[in-house]
């Protein structure tokens, strides 16, 4: 797994066969502005089926805006995003394109988890629902079933002890697993991590990544992570991307990025990275 | 004393009417509320169209007027004559449920965006996202101004009088009319109208306790009787820094 020499279509040797045979995820020329800002600039990208990509660059670089596009919590301005080799941000329509559609949306979606920031869990619902209801009701699951799963999950992510808690019971970083086992419970094949250790106390970061760590090297699970954990993105990633005011700066393999970084920008954010203490 | 305990069964009568009515009000104004007031949240226009159009109206219009509408124009308009107690009934819900459809728009509208960002990842219908996520949270912001519009719809259900129903008003009137004991008499109604409204309000608290417990939040007092109190501001709590 080398670094490739551009920043566009570098996917890592070895994964990236998938049915379609080629890229599962593919960002074409796409433009998001809020307003007047420009936040994504004609970025052009690929992701690789089971291919585990990072992406690092300072505040308002755009990573977060990445995510929510593929969660289709944000919409293109203009560009295009397709996932398995089909539109993705657009749905066929005529011989053309259209923006996709809400119901287009809820098919399309189905493949992908989130795991965000602040958690987001369910207050409304003990830790055992927050797993097994989106299981239930959109996948179609008995209760039996789901709830099973959804213990299978929280003591993959360490809390089979905490299934009938409440949320507000847990620390942070016990929610934020359960958050990851809610993730999972929907069997995506694409999951999008929001710097999902920096609302969590020092001390409760290690179990996160820990658990992040063996999903990803027990599972084909493609994921795009936004982080500050260095070390982390080190060991897990195939590949990291270097963002800079909505477009690529450089990219290559975690190895090469973190030990022999060639662009400025990315030096100087590294070295701003180290001296914050993350 | 002894009038008061010989006419006994005719406050009760009235009482009953007036409980009727509060009831009969409230159900028929949560669904209203509840069906106008997620419909005020749609993203498609004509829902929210409606629910503007049945809000403004019925906000806008008294109870009674609502009542004399439908008790003696409808059936000049259209040769039915409604039942007294149900075009009553019709009025209080009609009226009550478009100040509880606006109740349960901002309700829905405080949950977190993120709560319902969390519903799209675990790609939820619109559906399950309001049955399942949205409305259990908003339940818990809707119930203290319910409880001030229940109230409100009990001592409505007084309009009743007016079109000659025999609710505790208008018992009390009557007593008053026949006895002249007019102190003692109004005495009875205050008291027994206090006794529903403090039944509603303790029934809406024990609602509210149960919905913030469901959501992780108990209350500081712990668990008992004190429990039922608001929580203070938290600035008035001693010992609490700025
Ligand atoms: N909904 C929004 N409305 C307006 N501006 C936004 C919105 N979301 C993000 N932005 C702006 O877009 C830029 C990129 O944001 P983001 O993708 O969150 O960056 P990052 O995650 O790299 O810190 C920032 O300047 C941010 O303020
Ligand atoms: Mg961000």
């Amino acid at each position: 797994m080398s670094p490739s020499d551009t920043p566009e279509n570098t996917t890592a040797p070895g994964v990236g066969d998938s049915a379609a045979d080629g890229p599962l995820i593919v960002f074409d020329q796409v433009v998001k502005r809020f307003g007047d800002l420009t936040v994504l600039d004609h970025l052009d990208f690929d992701v690789a089926a089971g291919e585990r990509v990072t992406l690092i660059g300072p505040s308002g670089s755009g990573k977060t805006t990445i995510l929510r596009l593929l969660m289709t919590l944000e919409k293109v301005t203009e560009g295009r995003i397709d996932i398995g080799g089909e539109p993705f941000s657009h749905m066929p329509k005529g011989s053309g394109l259209a923006p996709a559609s809400e119901s287009y949306l809820r098919q399309r979606r189905k493949s992908i988890g989130m795991v965000f920031q602040q958690f987001n869990l369910f207050p409304n619902m003990t830790v055992r629902k927050n797993v097994m209801e989106a299981p239930v009701h959109v996948l179609g699951l008995s209760k039996d079933e789901a709830s099973a799963r959804a213990e299978e999950l929280l003591d993959l992510v360490g809390l089979g002890d905490k299934v009938d808690a409440h949320p507000t019971q847990l620390s942070g970083g016990q929610q934020q697993r359960v958050a990851i086992a809610r993730a999972l419970a929907m069997r995506p094949e694409i999951l999008l991590l929001d710097e999902v250790t920096s609302a969590l106390d020092p001390e409760l970061v290690a179990g996160v990544l820990d658990v992040l760590r063996e999903v990803a090297e027990t599972t084909d699970i493609t994921m795009l992570c936004v982080t500050h954990e260095m070390g982390f993105a080190r060991d897990v990633s195939h590949r990291v991307l270097m963002f800079d005011q909505g477009r690529i700066a450089e990219a290559g393999h975690p190895d090469q990025i973190f030990g022999d970084p060639q662009e400025e920008r990315t030096k100087t954010f590294l070295k701003s990275v180290l001296e914050n203490g993350h | 004393m002894e009038f008061l305990i010989a006419q006994w069964p005719r406050f009760l009568d009235g009482t009953l009417l007036t409980i009727q009515l509060t009831l009969g009000g409230i159900v028929l104004a949560f669904v209203l509320a509840m069906t106008f007031g997620v419909m005020g949240t749609m993203r498609h226009w004509l829902p929210r169209a409606v629910a503007t159009v049945y809000v403004e109206v019925f906000r806008g219009i008294a109870a009674l007027v609502v009542m004399y509408w439908l008790i003696y124009a409808l059936p000049l308009l259209s040769g039915f004559q409604l039942e007294d107690m149900f075009a009553a009934i019709l009025a209080l819900g009609l009226n009550l449920g478009a100040y509880g459809a606006e109740v349960v728009r901002s309700s829905i509208n405080a949950v977190p965006r993120a709560q319902v960002e969390a519903t799209v990842a675990l790609n939820m219908s619109w559906a399950q996202r309001m049955r399942l996520v949205v409305l259990p949270q908003a339940w818990a912001q809707m119930l203290p101004t319910f409880g001030n519009l229940v109230v409100e719809l009990m001592k409505a259900t007084a309009v009743v009088y007016l079109v000659s129903m025999h609710d505790l008003s208008w018992i009390a009137d009557d007593l008053r009319r026949l006895s002249g004991e007019t102190i003692p008499v109004f005495l009875v109604a205050f008291a027994l109208y206090y006794l529903i409204a403090q039944v509603l309000i303790f029934g809406v608290r024990l609602l509210e306790r149960r919905a913030n417990r469901r959501l992780g939040r108990v209350p500081p007092s712990g668990g008992g009787i004190l429990g039922l109190l608001r929580p203070p501001t938290v600035g008035t709590k001693v010992g609490v820094a700025k």
